[in-house]
Order: C-alpha cells, then sequence, then structure tokens
C-alpha cells in the first residue's frame, strides 16, 4: 500500500505547500490585471449573450430540436440586420433533458457561469414551474415559449415572460364556442395527468359551459404511459365530443388505439395538435383522424391565404409546404409551437432597444421595458399574427388556428379573434419589487 | 360499459402485456440464471430491438409485412450480437464479478441509450403493422395484430423451452447454471456458454420489441419500463426459472390490465410493487426459484 500512495502524497513528488500558494497567487494576479477583462470597454461590440435553455433530450427532444432549428434562423435575420444596438446575438445552448430540476441548474449556470444577459427558449410547463424560482433568485430575466397558463397565473414571478406565445387557458377560451356550435356540446376530456393538463381541464369546462355545453368526463393520462386502451372504457357512450391533448412520445398509439377501439362508429373528434407535432399525419394508423378538427397556433401546412411574412418565416425556418423539413420530407416539424421562438426573440429585441440595453446591470430596465410593451403587428416580425401583449401578467394573446384534417393535410377552417381567447387578469407582477 | 365486455377488454389487453413481458422477462432471468449477472442494460437491448425494427421496416419498400418478416429475423441476430461483443469485452474481462458487472451494465446502459439518441433521434417513430386487422366485437373493436402477439409470444416461449430442455446447446447451459466448476472440469466452454447466453438474453428483449413495436413507437428512452417490469416479474417468479417467469408475466400483465381498467393504473403499479416485498420477505428465491446453494 506505501508504494500505491505515491500519487496522492504532494510531499514526494516535489510540490510544496509554499509552490503551491505562490503559484495560486501569480493566477489571481493575472486575473486581477487590468488587460485582463477584455470586454470592460468594448461593451459596444461585445455580443448579447442569450442562454437558450433547450430540451435537447427527455421527452421534450423533437420540440427541443426545432425550437433550435426556429431560434437559430431568426437569429441569424436579427444579426444579419445589424443585431441588437448595434451588438449581434450569440446564443449558448444548455440541455435541460426536460426536466425540472436540472432546469433550474441550467438557469443557475446561464447566470453565473456563462454570464448570459437573459435566459429563454423554454417549452415544457413542468421545466418552467421548476426553474421560474431560480430566475426570480438570481434577477435574470427568464422569456419562456411555453403556452401553460403558469405564467399569466401570476403563480411565477417578475422576471418570467411568455410575449411569443399564447396560453392554455386562453386557447381553449377561444375555441369552445366553435366546438360547443360546431361539432357537439357533450364533450369527454382525455389530457396528460401534469400542469399542462390541468390548465385544460381548470378552463376548459367552464368555457364549453358559457356555451351551453357540457363536460362529462375527465380523463388524466399519466404522462409516462406507453398503452392507452385501458383507459378507453372511461369514455361515456353518449359523448358527442372526444377533446384530447397528449404529449410525449405516446401521442401516436393514443390516437391508433382510439381508431382501433372505435373504428367508424366515432364521437367527433377535437385535438389539439401537441398531440402529433413532430408527426406526420399520414402516418400509418392515423387514417382515423380524417375528418377530426385540431387546434394549432401556427399552421403547420402552408395555406392559401399566407401572408408574405408567414412564407418568408417558412423559408427561414427551412420548412417545406407540408410542414416539414426541406431536406427531408420525413422530418415533421413543431410548427405550430416554435414560431414562438422567433416571435419572442423579436420581442426580447423591441424590449433591449427600448430600454437602451447595455449589460446585466440593465436587467431590471430590460423587465420593465418588456412589461410596457403592448401590442405586436404582424408582420416579419410576427409572422403568426397581431399579438396584444399584457404586462401586468406577462403574457401575449393572439389569434388560433382550428384546423381539419382533410385529405391527409391540415387545412385552417376557422381563425378566432384575439379577444376570443381574452379573459379577466388574475395577477399583478408589476407590483413585485424588481 | 357493461362489466362483461369491460372485463374482456382488460383480460386482453392484459394478456398482451404479459405476452411482450414474458418474452422480455425471459432473457433477463436466463441471464441471471446462467451467468449470476444482474443486467441492467435489459431494458437498452429491448429499445434496441425495437429502432432497428424501425430502421430496417424504413428501408424496406414494398408490403409492410415483408419488411416487418425481416425485422423480426434480423433485428435480434443483430442485438444478439451486439449483446455478444458486449459480453466479450466487458463482462468476460470483469470475470463477472456481480458488483462490478451491475456497475458496467449501468454504463452499457447509458451507451446504448446515448448512442440512439445520437443515431435514432429523439422521435418516436412508428412502424406499420404487417396487418391490420380490425376485429369488432359487439360492444368495441380490437387490433387482429395485438391479438398475434400473444400466439407468437407463446410460440418463441415454447421454442425456448425446447432448445433449453431438449437439445445438447441446452443441456449445457443447464449445466453451467448448476455448477460452473463441474461443468468446467467436464470440459464445457464456460466462457463460450456465458457469451452465448448474454446473447440469447438480449435477442429474446429485442424480438419481444420488435412484437410491440407496431402498437407503441421505437422511441429511445422506451427501455425502462420493460427493464422494470421485468425484474419485478423475475423477482417474483424466481430468477432462473423458465416456469416461474412465465406464470409472473402472466400474474403481472393480466393484473395490471384487469386493476388499470377498473380502477386506476397507479393502483396497479402500486400493488405489483408490493407484491415483491411481499415475495422479497417470505419467499425470497421466487415464487417458482430454487434456494441458493
Amino acid at each position: 500500500m506505501t508504494e500505491d500512495n505515491r500519487f496522492f502524497d504532494l510531499g514526494k513528488t516535489g510540490l510544496t505547500r509554499r509552490t503551491a500558494l505562490k503559484g495560486l497567487a501569480a493566477g489571481a494576479g493575472l486575473m486581477a490585471a487590468p488587460g485582463f477583462v477584455r470586454y470592460s470597454q468594448a461593451q459596444s461590440s461585445a455580443p448579447i449573450k442569450i442562454g437558450f435553455q433547450a430540451h435537447r433530450t427527455g421527452i421534450g427532444a423533437a420540440y427541443g430540436r426545432w425550437y433550435e432549428k426556429t431560434t437559430n434562423a431568426a437569429v441569424k435575420l436579427i444579426n444579419d440586420a445589424g443585431g441588437i444596438n448595434g451588438r449581434p446575438i450569440e446564443i449558448i445552448v444548455e440541455d435541460d433533458g426536460t426536466d425540472p430540476k436540472r432546469g433550474a441548474e441550467v438557469v443557475g449556470k446561464f447566470a453565473s457561469q456563462h454570464k448570459t444577459d437573459i435566459v429563454f427558449g423554454t417549452l415544457f410547463s413542468h421545466v418552467v414551474v421548476g426553474s421560474a424560482p431560480t430566475a426570480g433568485e438570481l434577477k435574470i430575466p427568464y422569456y419562456v415559449v411555453s403556452e401553460g397558463y403558469h405564467v399569466a397565473s401570476g403563480k411565477l414571478n417578475r422576471w418570467v415572460f411568455q410575449p411569443g406565445i399564447t396560453d392554455v387557458r386562453a386557447q381553449v377560451t377561444s375555441v369552445a364556442p366553435w366546438i360547443a356550435a360546431n361539432i357537439g356540446k357533450k364533450v369527454t376530456m382525455i389530457y396528460p395527468d401534469y400542469a399542462f393538463g390541468y390548465d385544460h381541464r381548470d378552463y376548459f369546462a367552464p368555457a364549453i359551459k358559457a356555451q351551453g355545453g357540457d363536460v362529462i368526463a375527465q380523463i388524466p393520462i399519466p404522462p409516462t404511459e406507453s398503452s392507452f386502451t385501458k383507459y378507453l372504457p372511461q369514455i361515456p357512450a353518449d359523448t358527442e365530443v372526444l377533446y384530447h391533448v397528449m404529449v410525449g412520445p405516446g401521442v401516436l398509439t393514443f390516437v391508433k388505439e382510439l381508431g382501433e377501439f372505435y373504428g367508424s362508429n366515432k364521437p367527433q373528434l377535437f385535438g389539439f395538435i401537441d398531440s402529433l407535432e413532430a408527426v406526420d399525419i399520414n402516418s400509418p394508423g392515423l387514417e382515423f383522424l380524417d375528418g377530426s378538427h385540431f387546434w394549432e397556433g401556427s399552421p403547420r401546412y402552408a395555406q392559401a391565404n399566407d401572408s408574405e411574412a408567414q412564407k418568408a418565416y417558412r423559408a427561414a425556418v427551412g420548412i417545406d409546404d407540408n410542414g416539414a423539413s426541406v431536406g427531408d420530407a420525413k422530418d415533421v416539424s413543431t410548427a405550430a409551437h416554435m414560431f414562438g421562438c422567433w416571435e419572442t426573440l423579436y420581442v426580447i429585441k423591441k424590449a433591449m432597444e427600448d430600454s437602451g440595453y447595455k449589460g446585466p446591470e440593465d436587467r431590471a430596465k430590460l423587465v420593465e421595458a418588456t412589461e410596457a410593451l403592448t401590442e405586436f403587428k404582424e408582420g416579419p416580425e410576427h409572422p403568426q399574427g397581431d399579438k396584444i401583449f399584457n404586462g401586468k401578467i406577462h403574457q401575449v394573446f393572439g389569434h388560433q388556428n382550428i384546423s381539419k384534417v382533410e385529405g391527409g393535410k391540415l387545412k385552417v377552417v376557422h381563425r378566432t379573434s384575439i379577444e376570443d381567447g381574452m379573459y379577466e387578469p388574475e395577477a399583478d407582477y408589476t407590483t413585485q419589487p424588481l | 360499459m357493461a362489466f362483461f365486455p369491460h372485463l374482456l377488454l382488460a383480460t386482453l389487453e392484459g394478456l398482451v402485456t404479459s405476452a411482450v413481458l414474458a418474452l422480455t422477462a425471459l432473457g433477463l432471468s436466463l441471464v441471471f440464471g446462467v451467468m449470476r449477472i444482474v443486467n441492467v442494460a435489459h431494458g437498452e437491448f429491448f429499445m434496441l430491438g425495437a429502432v432497428l425494427a424501425w430502421a430496417i421496416t424504413i428501408t424496406l419498400t414494398g408490403h409492410p409485412a415483408l419488411g416487418f418478416a425481416v425485422a423480426l429475423v434480423l433485428s435480434p441476430l443483430i442485438v444478439g450480437g451486439i449483446a455478444w461483443i458486449a459480453e466479450r469485452l466487458v463482462l468476460r474481462r470483469l470475470e463477472y464479478n456481480p458488483e462490478a458487472t451491475i456497475v458496467a451494465t449501468i454504463g452499457l446502459l447509458y451507451i446504448i441509450q446515448q448512442l440512439a439518441l445520437t443515431f435514432y433521434g429523439p422521435e418516436a417513430r412508428p412502424v406499420a403493422p404487417p396487418f391490420s386487422y380490425r376485429i369488432q366485437l359487439p360492444w368495441f373493436g380490437y387490433s387482429g395484430y395485438k391479438l398475434s402477439i400473444i400466439a407468437a409470444s407463446a410460440l418463441l416461449l415454447l421454442a425456448t423451452w425446447f432448445v433449453l430442455t431438449r437439445t445438447r446447446i441446452g443441456l449445457v447451459m443447464r449445466a453451467t447454471q448448476y455448477d460452473r466448476e463441474t461443468a468446467l472440469a467436464f470440459g464445457i466452454p464456460v466462457g463460450r456458454v456465458y457469451g452465448a447466453v448474454f446473447a440469447l438474453g438480449a435477442m429474446l428483449a429485442a424480438v419481444a420489441a420488435v412484437l410491440i413495436v407496431p402498437i407503441q413507437q421505437a422511441h429511445y428512452l422506451m427501455g425502462l419500463d420493460p427493464l422494470l417490469l421485468s425484474f419485478i416479474v423475475v423477482i417474483i417468479g424466481g430468477l432462473g426459472s423458465l416456469r416461474g417467469t412465465v406464470v409472473a408475466a402472466l400474474l403481472i400483465g393480466v393484473s395490471d390490465g384487469i386493476i388499470s381498467v377498473f380502477f386506476s393504473p397507479t393502483l396497479a403499479k402500486i400493488i405489483a410493487t408490493l407484491v415483491v416485498a411481499l415475495v422479497l420477505v417470505f419467499r425470497p428465491q421466487g415464487l417458482f426459484g430454487t434456494a441458493t446453494k
């Protein structure tokens, strides 16, 4: 044993405590020397660092990949046009594994290690809820693209914003009148058994009641479930509309098993495209969806009346008319959500320009400037459509699309107004101290 | 829905789960029985089987049944080959030390999983079933393919049983399991037997995955559930016992189906875990296992 110990014995290798201390002191001296702080006087040209909290792995990985593509496309465009306040954007990506605990660590890492100006880009609601307290503690602005109601609910803090995508409460409120008027009033809901699903459960039922309809059954399904037939007998026989919103790798199985269970004798289906994001609608087993309806944030398939801005956006991100990657027709995008990254980046740009943002010392000014925003016009920066921003609840409101599956494509049959999704705000973040 | 159709659906669902579970767990049980190592990477061989099935069916054009048939043969062979290489390169060099092999197979789990993520990607991808016949019962419809899984699994289990009890290879395997030193003394190439058993275990997981992939999808994280369930089955049935594994898989699968349909899936998991705890307390060798010498 005595011989083996040598590696760890400092005394024998000639490295004394004194030399070690000298080395440390020399290193510290170097760091403190004036020339070492490279950007102290070059701040005007140093890049603005945006920490991108990405779902590269875990159940959100398919979304994460497309969020990254969209973000890179928008950043390239912004940088080519001169950046923000004359400074280029630099995106620093950290994978959160679609895991709330790692999400919080990633936010901490951005703030203290990468020293990014802000954090951006999170989708899955449980990761947002897990990461938001850390962003609040470290006082770093946190722009999410998550569509959960948690931001608008007032449960998070003043540093969290959702300015590029609407929240679930607004979405379900705006589609409920159309469902009641067009496909049926007795609704059975199937949703994932966690925060995102609860937003649907809590806000769709009152919205459909207000239209004279009723939710006759609610079936929560654990997010890790891989087989669904066992839940289907719980659907009451007098269901007129089956409202489904599912996420994760099991969704395709869910729809296929629904098809096997019902055959042609099925209730009307209304789904959130979340169930089939990144999945080809013409996959084997999905014929069952023909004629059913979906909510879409932004349409996956190019529509006849697409604006120039929408066309330019699709080209920049690299998706074809079917919403799949230009290079690989089988690589279907998460088009209904990923536009939110694009629009959020332009909101950040606007707020940074409004506040004359220079560096991390201006983070509080950036928060106030974001809160002061009120509306975004449809155009290259907001290709999905007009938006109204409520600075008190840090949430944006916009149009929603209802699409019908016809001939293997999704065709938009109804576009809601912004007002359809408005609700009475329940919070005011601006009263919280910065 | 009335009671009887409800029960029928629950039982059918449970039988499908059992069929796949029995194959997967048998692989785990075999590896433990003969080699005395706990293969934590077993679920990843399952996942690899599904991912390869996707890759094979996507490469072969023509009728889906053709691609599926090729996948059913080729995918387990490839997975078996990978397992054999892993056994030769890693486990053999650790001299099958129980603690070291657990850590090594955990490492293997992460390596396979991350390689799948890198080369296959994060999406869940569907595989077309060889045929899509829907059986319309008076109360609900059911997938004909799912029923065929039960039959296919029963055939494969019979084949495994035949190999283990009626062939020379099976005899050699059983001899190695019974007493390694004596087998060695009688000239049985124990090292080669270990390699073959590890490969066979992985192949059983892979073939189960190929059977299930047309009704689920191939996904790089899909190995976790089968691994946990296989452990539950193997502990209840008794490590190394073929009969015990099949009975325990039926018990866990069918009760999971019935309890989740009538009560909740969470309760089914709670009860399965409770049964494991009770078995460990009152019959540590499992229902059909023999006490270790």
